[in-house]
């Protein structure tokens, strides 16, 4: 007896379970491996799954085994030359392997150091944003743009032939028919019946002049019936379209950072960070968003994100080099009418003293009045110095686009950018 | 062979029309040839369930478990790269024997492992003595679910952690869940569940009057009503002084489950399901080179014969030859391939032998195998299935000619000495020497550490002590401390492992660990 049952139907993802169990219990090393390749990857390339590797020891199910050791026989195939009592030199490594002992214990294979296996992308987000609830800002709280999308907006006797409604302009014929059909057909119907009472007379009483006269009105009705048209100019219809206003669909985010000497590696990986967050949060808002890398010392550079985070420069820090350079790309290149524009700046703080207040100045009066919202990192242990007081100023002008908080090791940034947009989020209600 | 071949079907897709005729042929063929089978049943999977399946070890319903997903990742992996084509077969002990075909199988793969699973396997199953003790094909799924509508409530009772951990410690000791020289009940879901709760009362009872001078354990709120006072009420002697238990015990997992003094009832019941599974599994460990070699040899046969009588065209049959030596290959020692000896290759080469030797013995065959030798293939075939295990099936059918095929040499390794010695090779003097050695490799009770429970102080510290028989010197691995670890936290209180070879004390370790042991040493 065979039974033959087709499975396929039924539920996948039976493991699903067991799967997040696993990832439960290995927090902690697939967090290692997710940070680390949060530092490796581009800050666009963060939606997707990740490979991740665990040292199969730690994950081991332990059960009882012979270790290495010992006087042991093992019998092996495919003898080539070896005859009996034979002295073969020990195989370099462990004597232990061979094909013998291991029991049914240790099933991923040939003791290969690494557990790897891949995360999926939503787990790999997970991972990335653990401890950080993505703050669930709407739509709204973004000031959004005004541009101009064409809508569909109901019908109009007017238009171009492509947009022609087919089943609305018929539908207006077959009206139109009926409606200039009807007084010929009722004139017909009693032409026809006056002939036929004409008809049904006795010959004699016949009125011959008021035959031929009622034949001819018949078909001069029949002549009219068909003459009225199957489609006329006024039937067709066309879909209208109407200009809507439409929040902009992109957006530009400028990540401005100080490589001068006094920012080190650490620092510019939690600014990475930093930038990474910010991106995956607009990319949830809009629908293409730019990058825009601006490195500063003394002298400000656009360059690409390979370089933005890992070259080195040293020298002295001139902030608004980096602020004229991004008002400069956003005159040539993002015209605020069409582009939402946010600035991320990560610094140590330093400055040249007397820039300082040419930074405060160039903001409040140029670039803040275009801009979303600018927000400010500045990722020192030590005293503010006196571009943060300078900033303050622009906050206290702008405390509705304008953010800044100071953090000191990776950690406060999930804290800190959850800050940053919460604050926000409070008082735009 | 017919003159005029009528193929069922050709080419490489299928359909359950053609699936059904192959396997109408198939059975015939199969009755043709005796073979006594559960009934079939057959589920056309995707690649994903197959997975599912793989990940579970072979499980169609399993309990959940971190392990579990794990191995699915690992499956996964694999699979995606490319290393392994999944899913030659599938099958499970049970009645009907359920066997998965995956959808993405080419027609020719589908009536392989049909032939393979369905009637190789499957007659395997419902004929070898160690299943036929062992397992419970009847009851296996029914006590699936259960064990696992039970562990699911276990979790909602006491939290996902505990539970995970109880399993963990279970799982580090399924091994030694077997009592190897009793025949077990057979398990029976419906008993289980009826009796399961009348059960941890009495359970709990006779643990408390084993252990009734101690204390409750401060984390089990459950304290059962009814102390046990009289000094008679002991049936089972455990108070009439000597050591406890009288004689050691192997089957840890049991005398943890029936002993251990601060197991809650619920706890109890989880070590019992995973007792219970590892003896379900207990004769495939046992039966890997037979079963194989079976299920191998009688793909091969019936395939020849749905060619010889015309049923599958040579297109098929040659993707199938291909198929069948890739499985039964054995690549060398020195191979890059090599990974130990394939038990599909070796089961298939002794079935095929023992065939040979039945039909066309030689001299050799006669004085290696009188008894054999010349009989009915077919009747052979069948006694060498039933009563045997791959230990005593190799020491028994090992046949020099197969010795000589696969130059299967023998070599001592001895850590005392500094070179590896070869001890023996496919030749007159060494048949014998490397068909014990090749044997002994296959002992469960040589693979494994024979390790069992001598002593729980029922009467002191309450400790539990147990002894690692030592064998040739071999040291445990260094996974017996997470071992006692695990050990421990069901016990409740400290364990001992002592190494002992011929009557010496060579290794000791505790847990957990103290430096009081440090002076013992």
């Amino acid at each position: 007896m065979t039974y033959f049952i087709d499975r396929r139907p039924n539920a996948k993802h039976k493991s699903a379970v067991n799967r997040q169990r696993f990832l439960e219990r290995y927090r902690k090393h697939i967090k290692r491996s997710v940070e680390e390749a949060v530092n490796r990857r581009s800050i666009t390339d963060m939606e997707r799954g990740e490979k991740v590797s665990i040292p199969t020891k730690d994950i081991s199910e332990p059960v009882f085994q012979h270790g290495p050791g010992g006087a042991r026989e093992i019998v092996s195939p495919g003898n080539k030359e070896f005859l009996t009592g034979d002295k073969i030199r020990r195989p370099s490594g462990q004597g232990g392997g061979d094909g013998a002992g291991d029991g049914g214990a240790s099933n991923q294979g040939e003791g290969t150091d690494e557990f790897a296996f891949t995360l999926s992308r939503e787990e790999f987000l997970e991972f990335v944003f653990d401890g950080l609830e993505l703050p669930h800002l709407q739509r709204k709280p973004l000031k959004s743009l005004q541009e101009i999308k064409m809508v569909r907006a109901g019908l109009a006797r007017d238009g171009v032939p492509s947009r022609i409604s087919i089943t609305r302009s018929m539908r207006e014929a077959y009206a139109r028919r009926i409606a200039m059909r009807a007084p010929i057909k009722r004139a017909l119907k009693e032409a026809q019946q006056a002939l036929e009472a004409e008809e049904r007379k006795d010959p004699v009483l016949r009125n011959p002049a008021r035959i031929t006269e009622l034949k001819a009105e018949i078909e001069r009705l029949n002549k009219r019936i068909e003459a009225v048209p199957f489609i006329d100019t006024y039937d067709l219809r066309y879909h209208q379209l109407a200009a809507q206003p439409q929040p902009s669909s992109q957006a530009v985010m400028f990540c401005v950072m100080d490589v001068s000497g006094s920012m080190t590696q650490n620092h510019k990986d939690i600014a990475k960070r930093f930038f990474l967050l910010l991106y995956l949060f607009l990319e949830k808002h809009y629908e293409k968003v730019e990058l825009v890398f601006v490195r500063h010392h003394t002298a400000a550079r656009e360059v690409g994100e390979e370089e933005f985070f890992y070259s080195r420069e040293t020298g002295g820090t001139i902030v608004s080099s980096a602020l004229t350079l991004v008002n400069g790309i956003i005159e040539k290149r993002y015209p605020p009418a069409q582009w939402n524009l946010y600035v991320a700046q990560a610094s140590d703080g330093d400055n040249w003293d007397d820039d300082s207040n040419v930074c405060r100045d160039l903001l409040i009066k140029q670039l803040m009045p275009q801009l979303q919202y600018y927000a400010y990192v500045e990722i020192t242990p030590h005293d503010h110095q006196s571009l943060w007081e300078e900033y303050e100023t622009v906050a206290a002008r702008f405390p509705e686009q304008f953010a800044m908080r100071q953090i000191v090791e990776a950690g406060d940034i999930y804290p800190v950018f959850r800050e940053l947009f919460k604050r926000r989020l409070s008082q735009q209600r | 062979m017919t003159a005029t071949r009528q193929p069922i079907a050709t080419g490489s897709d299928w359909n359950f029309r053609v699936l059904e005729q192959f396997d109408e042929e198939l059975a015939r063929l199969a009755d043709e040839y005796r073979l006594d089978t559960y009934p079939n049943q057959i589920e056309v999977i995707t690649t994903e369930q197959m997975m599912d399946a793989y990940a579970s070890v072979g499980m169609p319903v399993g309990y959940h478990h971190w392990s579990f997903g794990k191995q699915f990742l690992a499956v996964e992996q694999a699979y995606k790269r490319g290393q392994m084509g999944l899913a030659y077969e599938l099958v499970i002990n049970s009645n009907p024997c359920i066997a998965y075909l995956m959808e993405e199988n080419t027609l020719m793969m589908q009536v392989l492992v049909m032939a393979h699973a369905c009637y190789g396997h499957n007659s395997f199953f419902k004929g070898n003595y160690l299943f036929r003790t062992w397992t419970d094909a009847e009851s296996i799924i029914d006590y699936l679910v259960f064990a696992r509508h039970y562990i699911a409530r276990c979790e909602e009772r006491h939290g996902v952690q505990a539970v995970e951990q109880l399993l963990d410690a279970c799982h580090a000791l399924q091994n030694y869940g077997v009592d190897r020289y009793k025949r077990p009940s057979p398990i029976s879901a419906e008993e289980e569940a009826k009796r399961q709760e009348e059960r941890e009362a009495y359970l709990q009872t006779q643990v408390n009057l084993l252990w009734r001078t101690i204390p409750d354990s401060p984390e089990d709120g459950e304290q059962l009503p009814g102390s046990l006072s009289a000094q008679t009420d002991d049936p089972l002697g455990l108070h009439s002084g000597g050591r406890y238990p009288p004689e050691p015990q192997e089957n840890l997992l049991y005398f943890i489950e029936k002993n251990a003094p601060l197991l809650a009832p619920w706890q109890r019941e989880v070590v019992r399901i995973v007792r219970k599974l590892a003896q379900y599994f207990y004769p495939q460990r046992q039966t890997q080179v037979m079963n194989e070699g079976w299920a191998c040899f009688w793909h091969y046969t019936l395939m020849n014969r749905l060619y010889d009588d015309g049923h599958v065209d040579e297109g098929l049959m040659l993707e199938f030859l291909q198929s069948h030596s890739a499985v039964i290959q054995q690549p060398a020692f020195d191979s890059p391939y090599y990974n130990g000896i394939n038990p599909y290759a070796l089961g298939f080469a002794i079935f095929i032998d023992i065939k040979r030797i039945c039909e066309a013995p030689t001299d050799e065959d006669r004085q290696w195998f009188p008894d054999i030798a010349g009989s009915s293939w077919r009747d052979t075939l069948e006694f060498a299935m039933r009563n045997f295990k791959d230990e005593s099936f190799i020491q028994q059918f090992l046949s020099p000619k197969v010795i000589r095929d696969h130059k299967l040499f023998l070599v001592v390794d001895d850590d005392q000495e500094e070179m590896l010695e070869v001890a023996a090779i496919h030749n007159e003097q060494g048949y014998r020497k490397v068909r014990e050695a090749l044997a002994t490799q296959y002992a469960l009770s040589v693979r494994e550490p024979n390790i069992q429970v001598v002593e729980a102080a029922i009467r002191g510290d309450r400790s539990l002590t147990l002894h690692h028989v030592q064998d040739s010197r071999r040291p445990l691995a260094r996974s017996v401390y997470p071992v006692i670890r695990h050990l421990q936290k069901l016990w409740g209180f400290p364990v001992h492992l002592i190494s002992m070879e011929e009557g010496r004390v060579t290794r000791r370790y505790r847990w957990p660990v103290e430096e009081t042991t440090q002076d013992e040493e």
